[in-house]
């Protein structure tokens, strides 16, 4: 028999924008909230990052340490936290169902919290042709490996890609005792500080090839190179037993497909407003799974924004209508979030590129009228770096006008 | 129970060895193993069964519809749908019955449908229809635009090729089979039956059945024949994200052209959605990679069939290689005086056929002086179910009260429960990588590829290799 149960918070997943939501909620008295997570540990993505960059300035932390930082909090406020439970599909409204080791169950709440993150794609997804040799796999599966399972990864080890998750991935080789053959980015040049590019050259030694694309996995049971291609046509292997497919993040949005929410065609995720509802009544969305991918902090942060909302909701207030939409053109790819409503409160927007830009110009139209226009603080911004955009311009948004188009042009 | 994967051979000398344990190697072994009287070897030169082409096809139970007439693949095909459509049923494999819409795209081919609706009728197959664009565009809403008419073949079905094989194996290991693993046979000689060298050693047989698939025109010259000549024709597939399985509801092919049955996009029974198989003649029977350009030719066509299957994410391709021959039809020869039977040239339809097949070279086998004895039936077998239309462990909450295990999910994007996990590691044919662990599973078989699970997933099993405990 499937169980039936109540509360009035479900959250889904336990990451730091859902730990940060769950603890909110719970302190503010929303009275029972649980939290589904089907990993048997809480923290999310985090509990794998051995490596610091959590935190805040004050207090800079490993992920695991953050994420036993917000663990604690959420559980300290009177949150449920329940591991090894994952969430399914859904019934009518905001109601879930899941399964455990203690079967299946249907929980109906008042509210739900959707905080499912976001993934690296993996070489399937990317179309790299070749063989299918052992020695394949993402910075995630990487970092679990090493630091929650001490598993041998290899001893040359190709990265594909240069941005944050990628030195990343190639600190945790190193860490694992192996060798870091070379960062490989399609890109002109790292998309990382200036300081982390060049340790890893200079300090670690590890070569950056950019301009080049891995076209191509060898090797029969276990990999023993892969292809590259420059821009200029070139092509070389490169010898290795291993190749780390960072970053390339997409969101985990299963669940919010399931369920037929409005996803936003940039971001792939649910389509919200600053306020974070979906377009399905009762249910919010906040973390990775609105934007693939931003910093910890900013998904506990918006976990935090959300329980307001639900709290507000809870109270009484009525569900707000869809919004206008935000879209970006190219070489822009996502803005989140990617709803205005007018007259609530705004908040900032963050957004990507597919190409370096210098001293870009960012102008907000819609219906060809120009809302806004902004210089972006970094004079160059690069791919897979955030982009930030003001929401000074809300207040001119027509809420009856027609889609709003952020472009550099 | 023997399987080995190392070490010497045994010394007796089998009534019948079995080169090959593809689907159809595991067919024969499965059918020889219901007579209790005969002692069977099934050898094997991968680590595991069921690594050659038989893992990688399009997974379609053909009706033979559009079988050359007249031919033995046409009788075998029609056979084995029948036979293979109640073995499913029986031991648990998933089998969907969604049918096939051969979808005609202009004029020429909206004229041939008539024609291929008769020579299905040759077949024997008498169900077909003719659809026009309203009835084709109410059952496929998501075609692409431009399609003139279809062929409905109610009959055409999706099945899981891997448990089939595995099905076959462990049925014909538990009635008293020898699977042989990582045993590559690399000459026979003649003495006193036969003599097979192998990379594990010498191994004795009084009967030899080639099912070798796509070496087997290689084990048939050692013997002395030249009847034909493997050619590897290579079909590159692409497996879509579960996501697009609403888009799709039945097999959609193409009208069959000069060049071949052309690219067809079709369900699978874990809930994904295929396209391919591209078909090109090579030289390498190893070339089972794919290729920038296949890919890139997969996607424009699918652009065309279903186009918004373009925008959901690829979570596998992979490449099988067709033993095409330069024959028409299949090569099964039993050479009575050499105590010999040919399996070769099993090209496109050999997962469907694998029973009659089976069947077919066990009379061969008698007629070439084999005393079969007694037929017993055979223990009957239950596998684990890796299709989506029937239900999974996780969905199953006797199995869950029974053992929380199968309510504790590791790879969370393919819903694979710790408890299949233990189960596979434990079976009769256990897998000895990862891969195998995915073939009788699915784990890591998802969009993740890994991310969320794969080390979760080797830790599980590398536990189960070293006959630690899963718990
Ligand atoms: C390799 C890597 C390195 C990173 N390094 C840094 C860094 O140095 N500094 C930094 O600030 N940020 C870093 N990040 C980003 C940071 O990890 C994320 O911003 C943060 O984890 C996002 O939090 P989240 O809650 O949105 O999602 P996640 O952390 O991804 O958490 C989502 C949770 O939901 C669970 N879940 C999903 N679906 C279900 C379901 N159906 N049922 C139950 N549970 C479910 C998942 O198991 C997971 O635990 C890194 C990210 C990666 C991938
Ligand atoms: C792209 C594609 C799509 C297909 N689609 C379908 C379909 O939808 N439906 C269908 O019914 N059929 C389909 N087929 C055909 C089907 O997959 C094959 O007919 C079938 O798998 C053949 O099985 P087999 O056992 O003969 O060969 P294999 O599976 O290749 O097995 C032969 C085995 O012999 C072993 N071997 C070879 N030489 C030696 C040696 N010297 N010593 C020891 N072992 C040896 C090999 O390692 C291998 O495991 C398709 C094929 C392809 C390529």
């Amino acid at each position: 028999m499937t169980t039936v149960r109540r509360t009035d918070v479900l959250v889904v997943g336990a990451g730091p924008a859902g730990l940060a939501a769950a603890a909110r909620l719970a302190a503010a008295g929303a009275g029972r909230v649980e939290v589904l997570e089907r990993e048997t540990q809480p923290g999310g993505v985090p509990r794998h990052c051995a490596h610091g960059g959590f935190g805040t300035w004050t207090r800079p932390l490993t992920g695991p340490g953050y994420a036993a930082l917000l663990t604690d909090a959420a559980e300290r406020a009177g949150a449920t936290l329940r591991t090894g439970t994952t969430a399914l599909d859904w019934g009518t409204g905001p109601v879930l169902t899941a399964v455990g080791p203690g079967g299946p169950e249907t929980i109906e709440a008042r509210a739900v919290v959707l905080a499912t993150g976001a993934r690296e794609r993996p070489r399937t997804a990317r179309l790299v042709p070749g063989t299918r040799p052992a020695g394949v796999c993402t910075t995630g599966e990487l970092q679990q490996a090493v630091h929650l399972f001490g598993q041998h990864i290899g001893t040359r080890v190709v990265v594909a890609g240069a941005e944050d998750v990628s030195y990343a991935a190639a600190g945790t080789v190193r860490a694992a005792g192996a060798e870091v053959v070379a960062l490989v980015t399609e890109h002109p040049r790292a998309q990382t500080g200036r300081t982390r590019a060049q340790a890893a050259r200079l300090v670690h030694g590890i070569p950056l090839l950019t301009g080049t694309t891995v076209t191509e996995l060898l090797g029969r049971a276990r990999l023993s190179g892969v292809r590259v291609r420059h821009r200029d046509g070139r092509t070389a292997v490169l010898s290795c037993d291993t190749v780390v497919f960072t970053g390339d993040f997409v969101p985990d949005h299963e669940l919010a497909r399931r369920g037929g929410l409005t996803l936003d065609p940039g971001t792939r995720g649910p389509a919200v407003a600053g306020s974070l509802h979906t377009s399905r009544p009762g249910v919010f969305a906040a973390g990775n799974l609105l934007h693939a991918v931003e910093p910890a902090g900013t998904a506990a942060h918006e976990g935090a924004r959300a329980a307001r909302a639900v709290l507000d909701f809870l109270a009484g207030a009525p569900w707000p209508g869809p919004g206008v939409p935000v879209t970006v053109e190219a070489p822009l790819r996502w803005i989140a979030p990617n709803r205005v409503t007018p007259g609530a409160r705004a908040t900032r927007h963050v957004l990507r590129t597919g190409t370096p830009l210098t001293r870009p110009v960012l102008y907000v139209r819609q219906d060809g009228r120009l809302l806004h226009r902004e210089r972006p603080r970094p004079a160059t911004v690069l791919p897979n770096r955030p982009l930030p955009l003001s929401a000074r311009w809300h207040d001119h948004v027509d809420p009856e006008g027609g889609e709003i188009r952020v472009s550099t042009t | 129970m023997t399987v080995t994967a190392d070490g010497p051979l045994p010394e007796q000398t089998y009534d019948v060895a079995i080169v090959g344990a593809g689907v159809v190697g595991c067919a024969i072994a499965r059918e020889l193993a219901r007579h209790p009287r005969l002692s069977v070897a099934l050898v094997e030169a991968q680590d595991d069964v069921g690594q050659g082409t038989s893992k990688a096809n399009t997974a379609i139970l053909h009706t033979g519809f559009d079988a050359t007439p007249g031919t033995q693949e046409a009788r075998l095909v029609r056979e084995g749908y029948r036979l293979l459509g109640a073995y499913a049923a029986e031991t648990g494999i998933p089998v969907e019955r969604v049918g096939a819409l051969l979808v005609a795209w202009d004029e020429e081919q909206l004229a041939a449908l008539p024609g291929l609706a008769a020579k299905a009728g040759h077949n024997g197959y008498t169900e077909t229809r003719l659809l026009g664009t309203a009835e084709l565009y109410a059952r496929e809403p998501h075609l692409g635009a431009g399609a003139r008419g279809a062929l409905h073949i109610p009959g055409e079905s999706i099945i899981c090729p891997w448990t089939t094989t595995l099905a076959y194996a462990t049925q014909a290991v538990r009635a008293g089979a020898d699977l042989h693993l990582n045993t590559a046979v690399r000459h026979v000689a003649r003495a006193d039956g036969h003599r097979l060298s192998t990379s594990r050693g010498t191994l004795h047989a009084r009967r030899l059945v080639n099912a070798a698939g796509l070496h087997a025109d290689t084990l048939d010259r050692v013997l002395g024949h030249r009847d034909f000549t493997v050619t590897p024709r290579r079909g590159q597939l692409l497996v879509h994200d579960k996501l697009a399985r609403p888009l799709v509801r039945h097999i959609l092919l193409p009208v069959p052209t000069a060049l071949g049955k052309g690219v067809l996009v079709a369900p699978t029974v874990y809930g994904n959605v295929l396209l391919g198989p591209t078909a090109e003649d090579l030289h390498d029977k190893r070339a089972t990679g794919s290729t920038a350009e296949g890919l890139a030719a997969l996607r424009e066509q699918g652009r065309r069939i279903l186009p918004a299957l373009l925008d959901e994410d690829v979570t596998a391709v992979y490449a099988g290689l067709r033993a095409a021959t330069e024959h028409e039809d299949y090569r099964i020869a039993a050479h009575p005086g050499q105590a010999y039977v040919t399996v070769g040239g099993i090209r496109s339809t050999g997962l469907t056929a694998s029973l009659a097949i089976a069947a077919h070279v066990t009379r061969l086998l008698a007629g070439t002086g084999l005393d079969l004895g007694p037929a017993a039936d055979l223990d009957p077998l239950t596998m684990p179910n890796l299709g989506e239309a029937f239900p999974r462990p996780y969905q199953r909450p006797d199995l869950i009260a029974a053992d929380p295990a199968y309510g504790t999910l590791v790879c969370h994007c393919e819903r694979v429960s710790r408890g299949e996990i233990r189960d596979a590691l434990r079976s009769t044919v256990p897998p000895r990588t990862l891969d195998g662990l995915r073939r009788r599973t699915r784990a890591r078989a998802g969009r993740c590829q890994g991310f969320y699970c794969g080390a979760a997933v080797r830790e599980l099993f590398e536990r189960g290799q070293t006959g630690g405990d899963t718990p």
